[in-house]
């Protein structure tokens, strides 16, 4: 685009506010690319953070994770990062903080929680829970 | 356009349904989608058999409602494909939400709305409820008064929807049973010259363009939403001229003239009404018995264009007649008719004064006869020559019991 779309009236958007996911046409099989490799455009979803919305978030416990990929697929938002089935992380710009990943996951302690917001990773992960003894709820 | 072709006769026997369902035919639309209603069912109904019978190479879509059936064209719309449907009245009237959507995402979409009185009570004749239920909903509304112009309106409103300076959907009307339930002589086009008129659907980014991935119907708050109903407003203002180009082309294929505003006995005309609908074809008999047997100067002004409203061919039209009536064929819900405000509005920069009322009729199917309309005319003659208003400027007209009429300004 030739300028933000903030700075743009009405002569110059587009009609029906439809908007194009990626600068230029996509000529490649984009499955082939990884998402950071990708062109996406200023009004892309993927170009926006929306984090703000959430109060809570989680936090990811790399020590106990099994890459077992069902936060991964459970996240609505696609917000879980995960490269060749390993996990790598919590997307917080697009993350907004619902929880399903936590109920999810199957490891003991879970290896994703959630925090308050302002709670920084390495408190959060200095809190961690101790793997639970059988029969402890 | 379709694999198979349907031999017409020059000239066929139609009502308005028929002359739709053809338009749709010959259109070669790529999804029908619709929940059929009276009046409108048989525009659907005859679609759907020539879909049987293997004259249509797309898609028919039975939906569960007509929300649904809206949301289907939308869908189907946006996709890249060329869609239309039909409906009346309630279905209208649980479509609506999804007519904003429409024109909002600047989807061409071709609406064959056969007006009809909104419950309740309920009915299912003709008036226009449905007609200005969807004045503010950003479509093209154009006007037919006989099955030839459903045929002609209709298969005009593709050219008109998918025009690149346009791209708004756009409501071909007509009144129910006397139009649409009405056979009468249409002379369609051939086959070949309906499709070659019509022409390729060109895609604007299209949903199934991979090359360019699009998302259609996104949110937008105080930042931008003004910004693009301006756009959409100015598309809508500019689609008058594209309904006069493509009018014109019309008129060179088939020799059948339209005009944004049409009008009957205006050259010479003292007082006018002004209406929309089969009204105007039945006031063209009584101006004529009038003028000859009264010698009264009467005329109609019928804006065949209803959305983009043409305000300045109405203001135009109108600035010699000393007296105007305002028909609207809806109950006003508690104001003036719509027609009374557009004409009045579209006069009251202009040099011309004359006294303008509003007339209600017609409500659920009620006759308007040319009886009916010549005791109008003699009243507006009175009016004029009086120069003054008899009486309030709101009546109902046709209605049994005592007089019923509102608002009255004199005094001032």
């Amino acid at each position: 685009m030739s300028k933000p779309i903030s700075e743009m009236g009405w002569d110059e958007l587009v009609p029906g506010a439809a908007l194009h996911t990626f600068d230029g046409t996509v000529e490649t099989n984009l499955s082939n690319i990884q998402p950071e490799e990708r062109k996406y455009s200023e009004t892309s979803s993927k170009s926006m953070s929306v984090g703000d919305w959430r109060v809570i978030k989680p936090v990811w416990n790399s020590e106990t994770c099994i890459d077992c990929q069902n936060c991964w697929v459970f996240c609505p938002d696609t917000s879980i990062i995960a490269r060749n089935k390993e996990m790598r992380g919590v997307d917080y710009e697009h993350c907004k903080g619902c929880g399903l990943c936590v109920s999810v996951c199957p490891t003991n302690p879970k290896s994703l929680l959630m925090f308050n917001e302002y709670v920084t990773v390495e408190d959060a992960l200095s809190q961690w829970p101790e793997k639970k003894k059988k029969g402890e709820l | 356009m379709n694999s198979r072709k349907m031999e017409l006769n020059k000239v066929e026997v139609w009502d308005g349904n028929m002359a739709n369902s053809q338009a749709f035919r010959q259109a070669d639309v790529d999804v029908v989608a619709a929940y059929p209603i009276t009046p409108s069912t048989a525009t659907v109904e005859n679609y759907a058999m020539f879909h049987a019978n293997g004259y249509i190479d797309g898609e028919v879509i039975m939906t569960e409602s007509e929300h649904a059936a809206m949301s289907g064209c939308i869908g189907a719309g946006a996709a890249g494909g060329r869609v239309a449907t039909a409906t009346s009245s309630q279905g209208l009237a649980l479509m609506i939400e999804t007519l904003y959507q429409a024109s909002g995402m600047r989807i061409p979409v071709v609406l064959c709305l056969v007006n009809r009185a909104l419950a309740a009570p309920l009915n299912v004749n003709g008036d226009h409820s449905d007609l200005y239920l969807t004045r503010d909903a950003g479509w093209v509304s154009i006007d037919a008064f006989s099955p030839q112009q459903a045929y002609d309106m209709t298969l005009m409103s593709f050219r008109i929807s998918e025009h690149l300076d346009v791209r708004l959907p756009v409501i071909s009307n007509q009144d129910g049973f006397m139009t649409s339930h009405t056979a009468q002589n249409v002379h369609p086009l051939d086959d070949d010259t309906a499709s070659k008129f019509v022409g390729e659907y060109k895609q604007v980014n299209a949903l199934l363009n991979f090359e360019k991935p699009v998302t259609h119907g996104v949110q937008t708050e105080q930042d931008w939403h003004f910004e693009h109903k301006a756009k959409q407003h100015a598309a809508l203002m500019g689609a008058k001229k594209v309904v006069k180009e493509i009018f014109a082309e019309f008129k060179e294929l088939t020799g059948r003239e339209y005009k944004v505003v049409e009008s009957y006995g205006m050259e010479d005309a003292e007082v006018a009404i002004v209406c929309l609908g089969s009204t105007y074809e039945t006031a063209i008999v009584a101006i004529d018995e009038i003028k000859k047997e009264e010698g009264i100067n009467v005329g109609v002004v019928a804006p065949r264009l209803f959305r983009p409203f043409p305000l300045e061919e109405v203001a135009a039209e109108l600035q010699t007649v000393k007296a105007i009536a305002c028909m609207d064929r809806s109950a006003p819900g508690g104001t003036v008719g719509t027609l009374y405000n557009e004409i009045s509005g579209a006069l009251i920069n202009t040099p011309a004064r004359p006294l303008v009322t509003n007339l209600i009729y017609g409500l659920g199917g009620r006759d308007m006869t040319v009886a009916g309309l010549k005791d109008i005319f003699r009243q507006l003659d009175k009016d004029a020559k009086a120069g003054k208003i008899s009486g309030n400027i709101q009546k109902l007209v046709g209605v049994r019991g005592p007089e019923l009429s509102f608002y009255n300004v004199q005094g001032l």
